[in-house]
């Protein structure tokens, strides 16, 4: 439960936010050593729009994932909550077609299609039987380029978001995670919540939403994946179509990058009978040379196995939580080492006190030789099992990797990299983040009347 | 065991819509777009001792899914005993007399695989996804898990303080799944799905090793078990595999069929109300006791799932349409169906009031569509639409090798076979409006249903 959402990317716990709660249980197969299996094709259109592909029949079946970068920070002071109200009206209404019209022209093409926003990009994507694609890719094309944003659907969508909003505002996850990002970013664009408040979405104009679609929908800011039963000179076609008339520029507001404010107790008081801790220490950048010892070591920490040192400590031999896991989030302009879980509130002074006496022996002794390399085994084995395990998540990746700018070839190059660390850097990863203090926040009842503080 | 084993379970269960229609194999759908090749043709067998088999090959990725299905969920367990099949879900991950504690987690691991599991009212899974080299070692650490587990009391102790927490963490601290589980309690007073699949907590706190000693030693045997294996691999190359490791394991006492209480005639209409702080918004569900795949007379299970589908599956369902498009008065609202049980199961909608509705108008305005889809009926464009986005979804469900297997899986522990899954997308399109007029006819009875309300602690007594 209260799987806290950090909008994040690349490897540790990529996706935690965006990716369905399904994908994440049922990590399974697919195009698997992937290195070695999968040819990844890179197709420019006549018009010049760059798409990664993936090229197969054994399906019939055709998924497209797409990013404009510039998500719920482009929300403008006042007006948050924009970029997600924007994303649930693209099969509201697009072209000559209004809501009613296009949703049942979607279901007659067979086709799924769905946008979301993060804290940094405007993602969609679409699933579609191969035999109907040109249908599926001419709704694509007016949805991207000619929604209506007409006031029917607005108000609507509007008012579910707002009822969503209230039926939050009492709810112990929410009202802490409110009060973490506050914490952590001050008042930096990732501080605010991406539904909005409120007061914001009540004022957010259909003049809001076509501003926001003209500054973000633009060429410069795209990357394009697609897997399945398409050929790349089809595919170029398609690119045009959907994509080729877009304006080339991006019109963003500037971000600021920050640095996550540690050091600090946030406490939110109520009454349950589970309370859950949640922890922050300094992340490392996706660019950085120590990233992949820094994984290495986050994984040895608390990653996704049953073997982690905080899944043996926490759960294992003291049945103190039923979840305890750590995970690195890397977004745009901060970065963050977070530490989560929950655990019977008369024992939650306790385990807070497990949890950092391993981080700090972590810090101060760093892992054994044998821990790093099973670790290493794992985190290249079980790459494409976790990340490529159907069409629609290939193609997710293969977008994550073109916004991190890894080149069409990084599946080749990642196990050398995990393989290329040695012990002394995991130490000095392990040292460097987990020394410094971190921000702490307590959701249930005050630590203090559980006795040790 | 697993952080994750539970929300399977709750996927499961939230989606076994997509589930029953995410049927894999197309042998002659009608207006199927191609149909499967033969390179995915599924078998199925069984060893000496009793242990189903299913293959489902796919070649696409030298990746394979291996899972053991037993038939023992928690709607088996013995009265009081509530919890200890998901607990032993647990155990099963501790040492063995060939193998230490984790061990069998870090071979996976040490490979890049991946393992878990998951129980439900009718069955309990384990499974790993790793490379074909690698299925030996895992069948051979299944199978020696079946019998081998050493079952100490400071394991049992310990471990049983993690589901404690898993129970708080799930429930306790979430005012909608315990409103969910009385209304369970509610609807069901008789039949076992009445108890929730993680226990009572005054049950589970109870469990101990005398009973999962005698639980193990029921249950855990190669004839009450099925292997599901998808993926790059050939039937006959699973088949020696089974047998060298699985079909070592002896045979255990047959098991009395699984004949459980079932539910008497309901004659009331009954309601639960929880209010609580946390709520914000009200909402509602309306449950009624209708027939699983299994207990269905032939083709009410397909209507039944097209029934949810056009009463309430997506946007383009008359409940959306109706309450939260034109109406306005909702900002979700919706039906569902759980056709894989092994006993009755359960026919929901739901409504959430939007704006200035009250939670009342909006139930009102959900009970006007049940009563006119029961009273005229679905058009057959309805119905038509319906069908092509089970049949769609099929397709898509090919590209995911774990669907197929999971599908198999859950089909073949609630009293289904290969044949029931192979031919449920020509049963699909066989059904006609009159049968899905039928079943909301028959089923959906206001007057004998079971509404849960979830309310503000000030609408307390309203």
């Amino acid at each position: 439960m209260s799987q806290h959402h950090h909008p994040t990317r690349g490897e540790g716990k990529a996706r935690a936010a965006l990716a369905t709660l399904f994908l994440s249980i049922f990590f399974l197969i697919l195009p698997a050593l992937a290195a070695r299996a999968m040819e990844i094709q890179s197709v420019t259109s006549s018009k010049g729009v760059t798409a990664w592909l993936v090229e197969d029949y054994s399906v019939p079946v055709v998924a497209i994932r797409f990013v404009f970068g510039g998500g719920s920070t482009q929300d403008p002071p006042g007006k948050e909550g924009l970029a997600n109200l924007m994303t649930g009206l693209f099969d509201e209404g697009a072209g000559s077609l209004d809501s009613e019209a296009f949703q049942i022209r979607l279901d007659d093409a067979g086709a799924e299609m769905s946008f979301e926003e993060t804290r940094d990009g405007v993602y969609g994507s679409m699933r579609m039987l191969a035999e109907q694609r040109d249908e599926a890719f001419d709704l694509l094309r007016l949805a991207v380029n000619e929604p209506r944003f007409d006031q029917a659907p607005i108000d609507r969508i509007r008012a579910q978001i707002l009822s969503g909003i209230i039926a939050n505002e009492n709810d112990p996850d929410t009202v802490a995670q409110n009060r973490w990002t506050r914490a952590i970013y001050g008042d930096h664009p990732y501080s605010r919540s991406d539904q909005g408040t409120r007061q914001s979405i009540a004022a957010i104009t259909q003049d809001d939403l076509k501003a926001l679609h003209k500054a973000v929908f633009a060429r410069g800011g795209l990357h394009v994946a697609v897997v399945g039963a398409i050929d790349a000179e089809t595919l170029k076609k398609k690119l045009d179509t959907v994509f080729g008339d877009l304006p080339q520029n991006q019109a963003l507001a500037p971000v600021a990058d920050i640095e996550p404010k540690l050091a600090q107790r946030v406490e939110v008081n109520y009454d349950l009978p589970q309370t859950s801790l949640q922890l922050a220490w300094p992340g490392v950048k996706r660019k950085a040379a120590d990233f992949f010892p820094t994984v290495l070591m986050n994984e040895i920490l608390g990653g996704g196995t049953f073997t982690s040192r905080l899944f043996q400590e926490v759960r294992e031999k003291r049945g103190l939580a039923y979840s305890v896991n750590s995970s690195l989030v890397n977004q745009d302009h901060a970065n963050a080492l977070i530490v989560s879980t929950g655990t019977r509130s008369d024992r939650a002074a306790e385990t807070l006190g497990i949890v950092r006496d391993v981080v700090k022996r972590l810090a101060e002794e760093g892992p054994t030789e044998a821990e790093l390399a099973a670790t290493k085994k794992y985190l290249i084995g079980a790459y494409a099992i976790n990340n490529l395990d159907s069409s629609s998540s290939i193609a997710a990746t293969l977008v994550e990797l073109q916004l991190d700018d890894l080149g069409i070839d990084y599946m080749q190059r990642r196990a050398g990299y995990i393989n290329a660390v040695t012990l002394d850097q995991v130490k000095a990863a392990a040292r460097k983040l987990l020394s410094a203090e971190p921000t702490i926040m307590v959701v249930g009842p005050p630590l203090a009347a559980a006795g040790k503080g | 065991m697993t952080q994750r084993a539970e929300w399977l379970r709750m996927a499961l269960l939230a989606t076994s819509l997509a589930f029953t229609m995410a049927g894999p194999v197309l042998a002659d759908g009608p207006v199927l777009p191609n149909t499967v090749p033969a390179e995915f043709k599924v078998t199925d067998f069984l060893l000496d001792n009793g242990m189903e088999v299913v293959v489902i090959p796919d070649h696409r990725a030298p990746i394979v899914t291996h899972m053991v299905w037993y038939k023992i969920g928690s709607a088996d367990e013995p009265p009081g005993k509530s919890g200890i099949a998901h607990f032993f879900e647990h155990l099963m991950f501790k040492a063995t007399t060939n193998h230490a504690a984790g061990e069998f987690d870090r071979a996976v691991s040490d490979i890049g695989g991946s393992n878990n599991a998951f129980t439900s009212y009718d069955y309990t899974a384990f499974h790993e996804t790793v490379a074909p080299s690698a299925l030996e070692l895992m069948m051979s650490f299944e199978a020696d898990r079946m019998r081998n587990l050493v079952l100490t009391d400071d394991v049992i102790k310990t471990e049983r303080d993690v589901i404690l927490e898993e129970r708080r963490s799930r429930i306790d601290n979430n005012p909608q799944a315990v409103l969910d589980e009385e209304v369970d309690a509610t609807l069901w007073q008789n039949q076992p799905y009445r108890i929730p699949v993680i226990g009572w907590m005054q049950e589970m706190e109870q469990l101990n090793r005398t009973d999962v000693v005698a639980f193990y030693n029921k249950y855990y045997r190669p004839n009450n078990a099925v292997l599901i294996v998808a993926g790059d691999v050939e039937p006959d190359t699973v088949k020696a595999l089974a047998e060298k490791t699985y079909g070592k394991v002896a045979r255990g006492p047959d098991l009395p069929p699984r004949v459980r209480p079932v539910e008497p005639e309901q004659n009331t209409k009954r309601t639960v109300t929880l209010s609580d702080a946390r709520v914000s918004v009200p909402s509602f569900s309306t449950e009624w006791v209708v027939p699983s795949y299994h207990t269905a007379k032939s083709g009410e299970g397909e209507a039944l799932d097209l029934l949810a589908e056009i009463l309430g599956g997506g946007n383009r369902s008359r409940l959306y349409q109706a309450l939260v498009v034109q109406q306005g008065i909702a900002s979700s609202a919706g039906a569902y169906f759980q056709g894989t049980m092994l006993d009755d199961t359960n026919f929901t909608v739901y409504g959430v009031p939007r704006g200035d509705a009250k939670l009342a108008d909006v139930e009102a305005a959900v009970d006007a569509e049940v009563a006119r889809i029961a009273s005229d009926g679905v058009t057959s464009d309805e119905l038509e639409k319906a069908k092509d986005r089970y049949v769609r979804s099929m397709i898509f469900a090919r590209d995911k090798q774990d669907s197929m297997a999971n599908i198999y899986g859950s089909t073949l522990a609630t009293g289904g076979n290969v044949q029931d899954v192979q031919q449920w997308p020509d049963r699909i399109r066989r059904v006609t409006a009159d049968e899905v007029k039928a079943v909301a006819a028959r089923y959906l009875v206001l007057a004998r249903s079971t509404t849960g309300y979830l309310v503000p602690q000030q609408q307390a007594g309203n």
